[in-house]
């Protein structure tokens, strides 16, 4: 409705109630994500028969006597009502709970998402402590498959039909197909194994420690993982290049008399980028929360591995937080590609 | 056939951009020879898929991709473009020659500003700081009519209305005084209040800048009131070329007569109906034999039987005119005398 639209440029108090309208939406996003997950952690189970004393029964151990069972109900709280409990919960995340076990107090400084079943740990030191590897792997591999995918996507596109352009489609159909436990566990068989090139499974350290280990051991995780997503990205980029090429406003650039580089560089490439970043954000966003099974074939212990412990553990506490820590990044990287949409979409700002 | 430069401006000679797909051989353009000199205005009316677009992009150097094969002259102002290199012929583009597309929203790249894509036109063939093109853009916009050109300058075409953007359009087209300028179907996505301002913006700007124009449209009613000349094309030929009187008041060719009178005219009665040309144009892979008209054509059945089998010639009837129809010229003259004028006038 070009009509309707204010004359001028959009101005930057527009971009700002934009963002702001974008951090409010997040914030309730996450609101309503905790509640739900809340609601399948302990609603469902109770609805399903699980009672305070047996959730209870998971923190005091295997021979309990019912009085110390009682005494756990009693100090988590689990016999109020669910209502009361979430408010625990979400005061917990916001601002911290103290629980009082047995003689001694256990702090549980915000945000606390409670103690893990199967050591007592508070759960979230113990995400802060697996994050690192995570982050270690998931920013690599994105980093090498945003490049390596999107140029291979372009290159593909400007050369079509030709033998390169089968040869990478080729690959990348192997790529999206080919399973990350098949990929990474032939990776090391390979050069792991075999040939010796990089260490084999679980030998990652982190960066701290030792720069160069850190890097050897995440190089075969980094290729496995950013195979499957360079193989996506480069079939995708394809598709959007080669319609990109199509339309009219690159005939327009080349009838300027503008160079074929610049016409697919400043022009084409801008236009294919766009849906790309989104798409990028959201699948960083669901790494960070954790990449299960790369880093369950490489033996990195990072959030991914840590939830997929939790899971075969019955270890509810933890699995909770990292649904609610992946649900943030994932909130977050909606959020960072919403903002960073307008800016490369002049049309968003105002719809 | 000669290669010596012409004195025209503009000159084409039997140009053929020929496709080769899976299909067979798209014949878009099929020896196409026309002249255009400063100042004139030359109207190439047909339906879709005559090849007039392909011409023109052709002109240009974008008929699309390496498969096409390109053969025949182009001469613009002495040099030939068929046989230039490719990097030589996107040099003259935008400075020498451009182009006014249809869509002017999906022509206008959506994440630039409307300055911003004037200020490129007009940097790559100007060797100018920023905010001196910048300048030029507010300038440009100014001069195609756009109010407050320097508040719109930084707007994004979506912002713009319909023939706002239009008018952007041949800002940018016009930014480094091109010489040749050739407007495909200009008017076609404006509403009509808007179509008469963008015509008459055009016609304003090329007599500014002496510039030869070629307005490409599928509606006689828009040539008629701008161009000199007039090229009739169907099936990737001409058929009929000549001034706008003799197009309009002499017609000879049968497909010419059917565009008149497929055109829809405020003088005649509304309950009276238009004569369309019945049939759809043809197929450029399969193009009829003998006349590609023939199909459609009401008087095929006077060639003695060469409608089918030979492709009519191109021929002078008198002062320019170019028919290509093989009726002999005194039974067209009759035709369109006796029966088609008539016909058109007759309320």
């Amino acid at each position: 409705m070009p009509g309707s639209d204010p004359p001028g440029h959009p101005g930057r108090t527009i971009v700002v109630a934009f963002i702001v309208r974008r951090v409010i939406a997040a914030v309730l996003m996450l609101a309503v994500v905790s509640m739900a997950t809340f609601a399948i952690f302990f609603l469902i189970p109770r609805a399903l028969g699980q009672t305070p004393e047996g959730m209870a029964s998971r923190y005091v151990g295997r021979d309990a006597t019912p009085e110390a069972i009682q005494g756990a109900v009693k100090r988590l709280h689990l016999d109020d009502p669910l209502l009361v409990q979430y408010g625990r919960f979400v005061k917990g995340i916001v601002a911290g709970e103290d629980y009082s076990l047995g003689p001694k107090k256990a702090e549980c400084p915000a945000p606390c998402f409670g103690f893990s079943f199967n050591n007592n740990q508070p759960v979230w030191p113990t995400l802060l402590d697996r994050l690192p590897a995570t982050l270690s792997l998931a920013l690599g591999a994105a980093v090498l498959w945003l490049v390596t995918g999107v140029s291979i996507g372009v290159i593909s596109a400007l050369k079509r039909g030709t033998a390169l352009d089968r040869a990478a489609m080729t690959i990348a159909l192997a790529g999206v197909s080919l399973p990350i436990y098949f990929t990474g566990l032939v990776s090391l068989s390979v050069f792991a194994y075999t040939l010796g090139i990089f260490p084999g499974g679980g030998s990652y350290t982190p960066i701290t420690q030792d720069p160069v280990m850190w890097f050897q051991a995440l190089v075969l995780p980094w290729i496995t993982l950013a195979f499957l997503y360079a193989a996506l990205y480069a079939r995708l980029t394809r598709a959007g290049m080669l319609e990109t090429m199509g339309e009219d406003y690159i005939r327009t650039a080349r009838a300027k008399g503008l160079r074929e580089r610049t016409v697919v560089t400043k022009h084409a490439l801008r236009a294919t980028l766009t849906p790309i970043l989104t798409i990028f954000g959201l699948d960083l966003g669901l790494l960070l929360g954790g990449a299960v099974l790369t880093e369950s074939t490489f033996s990195i212990q990072g959030v991914g591995k840590l939830v997929i412990d939790a899971i075969r553990g019955n270890d509810l506490p933890v699995v909770l937080g990292v649904t609610l820590f992946a649900a943030f990044f994932i909130v977050l990287a909606n959020l960072i590609v919403d903002i960073l949409y307008a800016v490369v979409d002049p049309r968003v700002r105002l719809s | 056939m000669t290669t010596q430069p012409p004195e025209s401006f503009l000159e084409l000679r039997d140009l053929r951009i020929h496709f080769p797909t899976e299909d067979g051989l798209v014949k878009s353009v099929d020896g196409l020879s026309y002249k255009l000199d400063r100042g004139k205005t030359l109207g190439i009316v047909g339906e879709s898929g005559s090849g007039k677009s392909v011409t023109s992009l052709g002109i240009l150097g974008l008929h699309k991709g390496g498969s096409a094969k390109i053969s025949g002259e182009i001469w613009l102002d002495g040099e030939e473009l068929v046989s230039a290199s490719a990097d030589h012929v996107r040099t003259l583009r935008g400075k020498k020659m451009a182009m006014i597309f249809q869509d002017p929203l999906s022509s206008m790249h959506p994440f630039y500003s409307v300055g911003a894509q004037i200020v490129e036109a007009y940097r790559i063939h100007n060797k100018v700081s920023k905010a001196v093109a910048r300048k030029h853009a507010i300038d440009m916009l100014g001069r195609v009519g756009i109010p407050q050109p320097d508040r719109r300058v930084d707007d994004f075409p979506h912002q713009f209305s319909g023939g706002m953007r239009q008018r952007a359009m041949i800002a940018m087209a016009l930014s480094c005084d091109p010489e040749l300028l050739i407007a495909d179907e200009p008017t076609t996505a404006l509403d009509v209040t808007v179509q008469a301002q963008i015509l008459d913006l055009m016609t304003d700007l090329q007599r500014e800048f002496n510039s030869a124009l070629i307005i490409i449209t599928h509606d006689l009613g828009v040539v008629a009131e701008l161009s000199d000349d007039i090229l009739v094309m169907y099936g990737g030929k001409c058929v009929e070329y000549g001034s706008a009187e003799d197009i309009f008041y002499r017609p000879e060719h049968p497909y010419t007569w059917g565009l008149l009178g497929s055109m829809p005219r405020l003088d005649r009665d509304r309950t009276e109906r238009l004569l369309p040309i019945k049939g759809t144009p043809p197929s450029l892979i399969n193009v009829p034999s003998g006349c590609a008209f023939n199909p459609r054509c009401a008087y095929a059945g006077r060639t003695e039987g060469k409608s089918t089998t030979q492709v009519p010639e191109l021929l002078e009837t008198e002062g320019g005119h170019l028919v290509r129809c093989h009726m002999p010229r005194a039974e067209r003259r009759s035709i369109w005398d006796n029966e088609i004028k008539p016909m058109m006038e007759s309320t």
